[in-house]
């Protein structure tokens, strides 16, 4: 899947007007198959950037192409089902919590499936195989029939991967896939993902806070500081003076552990309940 | 002092326009008619012809408010699918788009106009319709509550937490989908707890439309208390109270089940 960004500018839907937009004057060439990891300070746009090449969010100005065409041109149903061939794994794992491990993974092939196929298999999971598979890749295969809410938080974070897998998408946009994950598990997760992406011809984003993993696992990096492109290079030639200049006054992010974007929310308040 | 005596000024000809005299209350004109329709109350009529009767219109009660809380359930359903926000493909990025806002808009406007019609109003419509007995009954608390189950799912689903459900929908999932994988384990509890909540509202308003001649329980006190005989109605009010416990029992059963 090919991308491109020419001098897109994205804000968010609820940004005051004045404020600076989220991401300014992009541009970015993806080819298809690629590899990238995103690194760049908290704040920097990292996760609008996914939400943007995710269809997720529209830019406000420039041109944005998937393919050769604009997704915002398409009717909304053509651009749903294009919705269906990318992936974006969100920082925080969406997963209810009530939910079973294998509905939860296996709700990935939503977009393929049909409904009446897709209630079914509420019922009588039909991939038990495929999400099993999935399952092992991040050594959690164990946990095919728990319950989310009985998972840690690493769990989770790599059952939210193993969704990933069997959406076979053709661009994986994942976010911050190792925040919860010890050094060892990191490793190992970020492993499985680049190698089922190469299996599948995926083209695979991801941002990462863990600046070394992502030198050492991705070979074209971008670095990204308030809103704006700062390098764009292959991982030999990312120096440590360019890392410098990347998280400057933010050097205690470099090493750091990644702060969470956005915190779980809180439980709503009960509804009121209405009667007389 | 002085608010005491505001509020007194405010609220004296509030009283006066409500008729509020509550000195008539211990009229012994009104006094004796009244303890005496009381002390009927004790002890409640326990023979077995009569609680024969009793159950039959206690099952016919529950029935009533089962099929019509069922066929509430059926309008209610699609209607909260199609007005929850949180599902709207096309409000994903931002602002939603006109079409869909304008089906939301009007399955709003249906949801309350089928629930400001009070469920008496319906039945008097309907025993008109379909004549006396149940039927009638059935009709006005699928209508009426079809309205307030529409309204009160929709905020259940809106005041949950939508990140399961927006990412579904963002991966390309259909609304229904989406609905079934992310939104409905998120709120399953919550929606439980208040339907059958409902039922039990269901089964103490199908007393009140048993006035009207919709049939059950209700019907058979409005004849007891026609004829003044406080040992059957508190034999039915005591019946009441235990089927209200039970729903009590059962939502609270429910929600550990599904916790």
């Amino acid at each position: 899947m090919q991308l491109s960004l020419d001098h897109a500018d994205v804000r968010h839907p609820a940004a005051r007007p004045g404020a600076a937009p989220a991401l300014r004057a992009f541009d970015l060439r993806v080819d298809s198959g690629e590899h990238i990891a995103v690194i760049g300070p908290s704040g920097a746009g990292k996760t609008t950037l996914l939400h943007v090449l995710a269809c997720a969010m529209k830019p406000s100005a420039g041109k944005f192409e998937i393919d050769g065409r604009d997704p915002w041109q398409l009717p909304r149903r053509e651009l749903q089902r294009l919705r269906g061939e990318l992936f974006l794994a969100p920082q925080v794992p969406p997963l209810p919590p009530r939910q079973r491990v294998v509905t939860a993974v296996l709700a990935g092939r939503l977009p393929r499936i049909s409904l009446a196929h897709s209630l079914r298999s509420l019922f009588y999971p039909t991939g038990i195989a495929q999400a099993d598979a999935a399952l092992a890749r991040f050594d959690v295969q164990d946990k095919l029939f728990a319950r989310v809410d009985r998972l840690s938080g690493g769990e989770r974070q790599r059952v939210g991967l193993a969704r990933a897998l069997l959406a076979r998408a053709r661009l994986l946009l994942v976010d911050e896939p190792l925040s919860a994950l010890d050094p060892s598990r990191a490793g190992q997760a970020i492993a499985s993902l680049t190698a089922a992406a190469r299996e599948s011809g995926a083209t695979l984003i991801t941002t990462l806070h863990d600046v070394p993993m992502a030198l050492r696992s991705f070979p074209r990096i971008l670095g990204l500081r308030d809103g704006a492109l700062m390098f764009d290079l292959p991982a030999q030639q990312v120096d440590a003076e360019r890392l410098r200049a990347l998280y400057a006054q933010r050097l205690d992010e470099l090493q750091g552990a990644a702060p969470l974007d956005e915190p779980p929310a809180e439980r709503p308040a009960p509804v009121v309940m209405h009667c007389r | 002092m002085f608010w005491l005596l505001a509020a007194a000024v405010v609220l004296w000809p509030l009283l006066v326009v409500a008729e509020f005299k509550p000195w008539q209350l211990l009229d012994p004109g009104s006094m004796k008619p009244a303890l005496r329709f009381l002390a009927d109350f004790v002890p409640p009529r326990m023979d077995g012809e009569f609680l024969l009767l009793v159950a039959r219109e206690t099952w016919r009660t529950v029935a009533m408010a089962t099929a019509g809380l069922v066929l509430a359930l059926f309008i209610a359903a699609p209607l909260t699918l199609l007005s929850v926000r949180a599902l709207s493909v096309s409000g994903l990025a931002g602002q939603m788009a006109a079409g869909p806002a304008a089906i939301r808009f009007m399955v709003r406007g249906l949801l309350v106009v089928l629930r400001s019609v009070p469920e008496l109003i319906w039945a008097l419509v309907f025993v008109r319709v379909v004549g006396l007995g149940p039927a009638a009954g059935v009709l006005a608390i699928a209508l009426t509550y079809g309205g307030m189950l529409g309204k009160v799912y929709g905020e259940i689903l809106e005041s949950g937490d939508p990140h399961a459900t927006v990412a579904l929908l963002r991966n390309g999932a259909g609304r229904v989908q989406a609905f079934f994988y992310g939104m409905l384990p998120e709120n399953a509890a919550e929606l439980t707890s208040y339907t059958v909540y409902r039922w039990e509202c269901a089964i103490r308003s199908s007393a009140v439309l048993g006035f009207v001649g919709a049939g059950g329980l209700g019907q058979q006190m409005d004849s007891s208390m026609k004829m003044f005989n406080g040992a059957e109605v508190s034999t039915m009010l005591l019946v009441f109270i235990a089927l209200v416990a039970a729903t009590d029992r059962i939502s609270a059963w429910l929600r550990k089940a599904l916790g």
